[in-house]
């Protein structure tokens, strides 16, 4: 029981956020994080779809149905730059934090809102802006880089598209950095009475560890993105190997980020699993401390890292064994999760909702994911994966398989919450079983396709791919099918969707202690806390 | 629904409980947010000290070409600024907005001497010749892949032109310290970083004095004062970190050779 007193007054009921204040306008300039987080929703399933867009078209050029192909080569490498830019920087990254992570970072601690509203308004707009700017290059002058920019190529050789895609992902960074700083002061200083720190969910030790590696990495990027543009518009020459810069100085910086960015997709999806488990569990959760803990230890560990993506990329034997050995570690704080959720579900009243069927897919395409990481991990594979098709399925794996089923898995748990209606927990299901097959369909094959040499990032292929890029296409259409249908139950859901009441799950953390949806203030009373966030039994 | 802090006038928001609490998490947001810059500025120095034990040569023959002495000026002008920075805040914690908007305005004022001086070192380097990669050739054609090396640089166009030399102020001191950079291969590196380095940090004080410029704002209507200062202090926060970054860019470029 993690509350006493946070009953909310049903007299005048209907007054709730969503109803506080009304018009686009009122959208617009609010305040209000549970607002923010579904504006942030919006945009982000928009983008989705563009990005979404450009996959089904890689998948079907490659699948090479027709005597001509698709795309001539030019167009497929900017649709799949294009792909890799918009999924990465627009929508796994901010997806669960800014848009799950905004609606109930507050609530489970507490708050009335996050520290700072202003600022956290200010980082969606943004995001925005920095939407804007990456997708102006896909009027002006298309990027043809992949979404890594490495150099000489992004600098010396592409179209200037390229800065303006750069001066995109820095303003997104920007936002990120932004919205880190407002989740960590809000847990350090805006804590209920009676939240202490080992009383916090589990969502927010992840929201939590993510912020810290958003505050630490971002800059990072910020700084090697301003100098492709830098390289770009002025020549400066520290990447450039004829003025004597050296393109791997890039690569060592754009990894510095991109692997711990990495973290910041996956962690705050292991948040929402932890709160998954445990309330289809109906038990507490097992290993609190472990899980937390982890996730502090996963945050530290993924700056130690980043060259394991550059084994093959002349830096030294030793740096490579080194970066091997550390990355290796990474498998341990991750293992510790998995293993105490599925202690969770040991003897719990398990029921199969479709958030848990999502948990249970992320807890499936996840360990794929990580072990193949530990094949790619170890030096001497890497040469023979490096670049293959194995890497596009490892990376799937975890990116897809683990965040992205996560990010479904919450929307449906938190649904009831945010709009006070069930979604059809039959079409949720329908969406699960789509996209978990399609998921496997398309992605297993480019396990074997890698081992077998298909290199990535090519417009063309050796007649002994053939069959398993089909297949692979095949299920490309199963999942974009899954998702349609997740977004018709959304839809559904928000206008036609049942009553749900407060608290539909039976679940124990905060924000199933006020009313659904909650009032504009979170709660009528300020709740004050006795007890740990899972006290099932 | 806002409550009146007991303190006076000032109404803390409504999500925290009082007015201390509002500031000591308004302070922390701040810190965290300097912490990324320095870590933004951060990458750059890794990138110099690579480059500069890779090519300590033309790091040492580049930094003797850059005018110390404008350096220094700038330093001082920017220490100044901090003192004036640091006054302003103790004068509109005391409430004594007037002094404290004339601190401020001084301290604007050395911003956009900081300026004026980067726009003197700015420009001399562009007649010389001495910028980085792409504006350092004189040969149009001379692009970027690979043909560099065979280019005429502006640099030494410009030597064998007496006229343009002192047109341009350059004594015969400093023509032998460009000759020494130019017998340096890969010498545009040098001129890369300073380039970026001290154009960011420039940018970096462009934005501190517009903020500078809001809080004298703030200052003059009174919005600000011994009840609530935290955009005060922030912004002076902020300035602090900006005048630390030329602390240790003026010495890493001017003087280490
Ligand atoms: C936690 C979630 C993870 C995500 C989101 C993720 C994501 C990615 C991505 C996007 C790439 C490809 C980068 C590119 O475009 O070149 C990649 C490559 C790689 N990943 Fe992961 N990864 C995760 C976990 C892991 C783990 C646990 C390991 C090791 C134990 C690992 C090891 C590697 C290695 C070694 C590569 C480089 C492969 C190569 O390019 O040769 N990853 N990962
Ligand atoms: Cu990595």
């Amino acid at each position: 029981m993690s509350s006493a007193h946070t009953k909310t007054e049903h007299g005048h009921a209907d007054h709730n956020y969503l109803n506080h204040g009304s018009g686009i306008w009122s959208w617009m300039t609010t305040l209000d994080h549970k607002r923010i987080g579904l504006m942030y929703f919006a945009t982000v399933a928009t983008l989705f779809l563009i990005g979404g867009f450009f996959a089904l078209g890689i998948r079907l050029h490659l699948a090479k149905f027709g005597a001509e192909p698709l795309l001539d080569p030019d167009t497929y490498n900017k649709f799949m730059t294009f792909h890799g830019a918009i999924m990465v920087f627009m929508v796994i990254i901010p997806g669960i934090p800014a848009f799950l992570g905004n609606f109930v970072l507050p609530i489970q601690l507490g708050a009335k809102d996050v520290a700072f509203p202003r600022l956290n308004l200010a980082s969606y707009y943004i995001f925005i802006a920095g939407a804007l700017i990456a997708a102006s290059s896909m009027i002006f002058n298309q990027v043809d880089t992949g979404w890594t920019f490495y150099t000489p190529y992004s600098t010396a050789k592409t179209s200037n598209g390229v800065i303006l895609l750069v001066l995109g992902a820095f303003t997104m960074g920007f936002s990120s950095i932004l919205t880190g700083l407002n989740f960590i002061v809000t847990t350090h200083k805006l804590r209920a009475p009676g939240m202490t720190m080992d009383r916090i969910p589990l969502m927010i030790w992840a929201l939590y560890s993510t912020s810290i590696i958003q505050i630490l990495a971002t800059p990072i990027l910020a700084i090697t993105l301003l100098l492709i543009g830098a390289e770009k518009t002025l020549g400066v020459g520290i990447f450039d190997p004829d003025l004597g810069g050296d393109p791997v100085l890039f690569q060592h910086f754009f990894w510095f980020y991109s692997h711990p960015a990495v973290y910041i997709m996956i962690l705050p999806a292991m948040g929402v699993i932890s709160e998954l488990i445990t309330a289809f569990s109906k038990k507490t959760i097992f290993g609190y401390r472990a899980i937390a803990y982890s996730s502090v230890a996963i945050a530290a560990v993924s700056f130690l890292v980043w060259g394991h993506h550059m084994f093959v990329s002349g830096q030294s034997t030793l740096a490579g064994i080194v970066f091997s050995i550390i990355t290796m570690f990474v498998g341990v704080p991750t293992a510790i999760k998995l293993f105490n959720w599925i202690s969770t579900m040991y003897r719990g009243t398990v029921t199969f909702e479709a958030p848990m069927l999502f948990a249970l897919g992320f807890m499936f395409l996840f360990t794929i994911g990580g072990l193949t990481g530990v094949f790619l991990a170890s030096t001497g594979m890497d040469v023979h994966f490096h670049d293959t098709y194995f890497v596009v399925a490892h990376f799937h794996y975890v990116m897809v398989g683990g965040t992205l089923m996560a990010l479904m898995g919450g929307i449906y748990y938190w649904f009831p919450k945010m709009f006070g209606r069930m979604t059809s927990d039959l079409g949720g299901r329908i969406s699960w079983v789509l996209i978990f097959t399609g998921f496997n369909v398309t992605f297993f094959p480019q396990f074997v396709l890698g081992a077998m040499g298909m290199p990535r990032r090519y417009f063309d292929y050796l007649p002994e791919y053939t069959n398993l890029n089909q297949i692979s296409t095949v299920g490309s259409w199963l999942i974009g099918l899954g998702f349609l249908v997740g977004l018709i139950t959304i839809i559904h859901g928000i206008f036609k969707g049942e009553k749900a009441s407060d608290n539909p799950w039976g679940a124990k953390t905060l924000e199933w202690q006020t009313s659904s949806p909650p009032p504009h203030e979170n709660f009528t009373t300020t709740p004050t806390v006795t007890a740990g966030p899972y006290d099932f039994r | 629904m806002t409550s009146v802090s007991s303190s006076s006038e000032f109404q803390h928001q409504h999500h925290f409980k009082s007015a201390e609490h509002q500031y000591a998490s308004s302070k922390q947001g701040i810190w965290l947010f300097l912490c990324t810059e320095i870590l933004m500025f951060g990458g750059l120095f890794v990138g110099y000290l690579i480059y500069h034990s890779l090519y300590p040569t033309v790091f040492k023959n580049g930094s003797e070409t850059l005018d110390w002495k404008m350096g220094a000026v700038n330093t001082v002008v920017l220490l100044v600024s901090s003192f004036t920075m640091a006054a302003a805040i103790n004068y509109v914690q005391r409430g004594l907005h007037k002094i404290a908007a004339i601190m401020l305005a001084l301290t604007i004022a050395c911003a956009g001497a900081f300026m004026v001086i980067k726009y003197f070192e700015y420009s001399h380097k562009f007649h010389v010749g001495t910028v980085p990669g792409k504006f350092s050739l004189v040969d149009p054609s001379c692009g970027a892949g690979g043909k560099r090396a065979e280019c005429e640089s502006k640099i030494s166009a410009l030597l064998k032109n007496p006229a343009e030399l002192e047109k341009n102020h350059v004594s015969a001191e400093e023509v032998s310290r460009l000759k020494a950079v130019i017998s340096q291969p890969k010498w545009e590196m040098f001129y890369g970083f300073y380039f970026v380095m001290t154009g960011l940090h420039g940018v970096h004080v462009v934005a501190g004095a517009f903020l500078i410029f809001w809080i004298f704002i703030k200052t003059l209507r009174r919005k600000v004062g011994p009840e609530y200062y935290t955009p005060v202090e922030g912004v002076g926060l902020f300035w602090h970190v900006v005048d630390l970054v030329w602390i240790y860019l003026f010495p890493l470029l001017y003087l280490v050779g």
